[in-house]
């Protein structure tokens, strides 16, 4: 199992946190993991719509103290 | 005090330029030294390469001669730096010459990668360079109809280019008199029109009323140019007559060989804006790895506040400002409007309706460029 790596788009708008996750993602290697830390909101609905439709992985999707943490691992 | 900036682009000719004015008494006695590496000896406008293809714009009017824009007390050499041995504070230059440094500022910005997707390049047309923008200009005015495609790859500068060039294509062929016969289609990588909830929220009508059709979560697989097909990661494929491409873009090559940062980005502090465990080491612009736009506007407050920073620290000893990620962008919304996106880390861009008055002032500041360049706006 490969190491998670911390995606850190907390407040930011652009190109925002989806976009900074799929970058990251492009590089990866299949099985990589990474955790999205994100202040918006709606990434917690735009992150799993994007992983069912490329059919990555979603982990876990949870907020601590106002900041989204959504694990996502990349299967092919 | 040795200051050594890699890269003559916005960044780096901004920072270059205000940090010789606020350390003139020091540079003339002789306890600053200011060197600027560049890997050319000629500065572009690069957001005029958009009006390039759309023939409003020619491209000698993007270029100035670096040394020009330059305050004279900066040592200017064309001379790209090929190693950097950051543990020494050294670099090594494509003639073979060494440089010392105290400070080092890298701006070396950011270059198209086409390549990384498989018929790109040969499949579509682009407005990334001088070559291809001329390019696209002369393919569009070919054009006499079908579907024209819209691909949007990542990580690329400038994020509302995409959401510019649609609006550009809408009125050049209504100017033409053949937009009824041709079929725009617009694709974008996340699930709206554009990364940022509000000008996406902006631009989504906009497109319905100018009749841009769009597909989102549509992230660039490969371009089959013998059959003029895109292929999505997300597994849909469209046919195309004519393809319009936002590549992806890389860090510097020279970032990549020095293994600075994975992708070409280095790993920077999003308000020192120093290089990760190195604190002599500024990076700026597209160089950088902090989850803000790639743009030159995001260059310049870069700068502004690196060269608060070290002024102050060879004055006083201490630092004084952090940059708060503050980003202005224009966004033309057609031949004749257009709006801005301002935001920071804090607070939401807010457009405003798109107007003639800020279009022209975008037009305005086309020419202001070098003003900014200079340090002086």
């Amino acid at each position: 199992m490969s190491e998670c790596k911390v995606v850190d788009a907390r407040n930011t708008f652009c190109p925002g946190p989806l976009m900074e996750l799929i970058r990251h993602m492009k590089k990866a290697s299949v099985g990589d993991m990474f955790e999205l830390l994100s202040t918006d909101d709606g990434s917690s609905n735009d992150v799993p719509e994007w992983v069912h439709k490329a059919k990555h992985e979603m982990v876990s999707s949870e907020k601590v103290a106002g900041v989204w943490h959504i694990r996502v691992r990349k299967a092919r | 005090m040795r200051i050594l900036i890699v890269g003559g682009g916005t960044g780096g000719t901004i920072l270059g330029n205000q940090l010789a004015r606020r350390l003139a008494r020091e540079i003339r006695a002789g306890e600053v030294r200011l060197t600027l590496l560049s890997a050319s000896d000629r500065h572009m406008y690069q957001p005029g390469l958009l009006y390039v293809a759309f023939g409003q714009m020619t491209p000698d009017e993007l270029y100035r001669d670096e040394a020009s824009l330059l305050e004279p007390t900066i040592d200017f050499q064309v001379d790209p730096v090929t190693e950097f041995h950051l543990d020494r504070n050294q670099v090594t230059t494509q003639s073979g010459k060494t440089h010392d440094y105290d400070i080092l500022v890298i701006a070396t910005g950011s270059r198209i990668v086409p390549q990384e997707v498989a018929g790109l390049s040969e499949g579509a047309e682009m407005f990334y360079t001088e070559e291809d923008a001329i390019r696209m200009h002369r393919r569009l005015l070919e054009f006499r109809g079908g579907t024209v495609a819209m691909v949007v790859s990542i990580p690329h500068k400038c994020p509302v280019a995409p959401v510019e060039a649609a609006f550009l294509l809408h009125d050049f062929f209504k100017a033409r008199g053949i937009r009824d016969k041709v079929k725009l289609r617009y694709h974008y990588p996340v699930n709206q029109v554009h990364a940022t909830p509000n000008v996406a929220r902006w631009a989504k009508p906009e497109f319905d009323k100018a009749g841009i059709e769009y597909e989102t979560l549509f992230n660039l697989k490969e371009v089959d140019p013998a059959n003029k097909i895109i292929y999505s990661e997300e597994g849909t494929d469209v046919k195309y007559d004519l393809l319009i491409a936002i590549p992806p873009h890389s860090g510097a090559e020279t970032v990549d060989e020095n293994n600075l940062g994975q992708g070409g980005w280095i790993p920077t502090d999003r308000f020192k804006l120093t290089m990760n465990g190195h604190d002599n080491v500024y990076v700026i612009g597209d160089a950088t790895d902090i989850p803000v736009s790639k743009t030159g506007s995001a260059a310049h407050f870069e700068a502004e506040v690196v060269v608060e920073n070290i002024a102050s620290m060879i004055k006083t000893g201490t630092p004084v400002r952090e940059y708060d990620g503050r980003v202005y962008c224009f966004i033309e919304a057609g031949y004749d409007r257009a709006t801005y996106n301002a935001f920071d880390y804090v607070n939401l861009p807010e457009l405003k309706p798109p107007s003639k008055a800020i279009h022209w002032f975008k037009v305005a500041y086309n020419q202001m460029y070098w003003t900014t360049v200079r340090g002086l706006l």
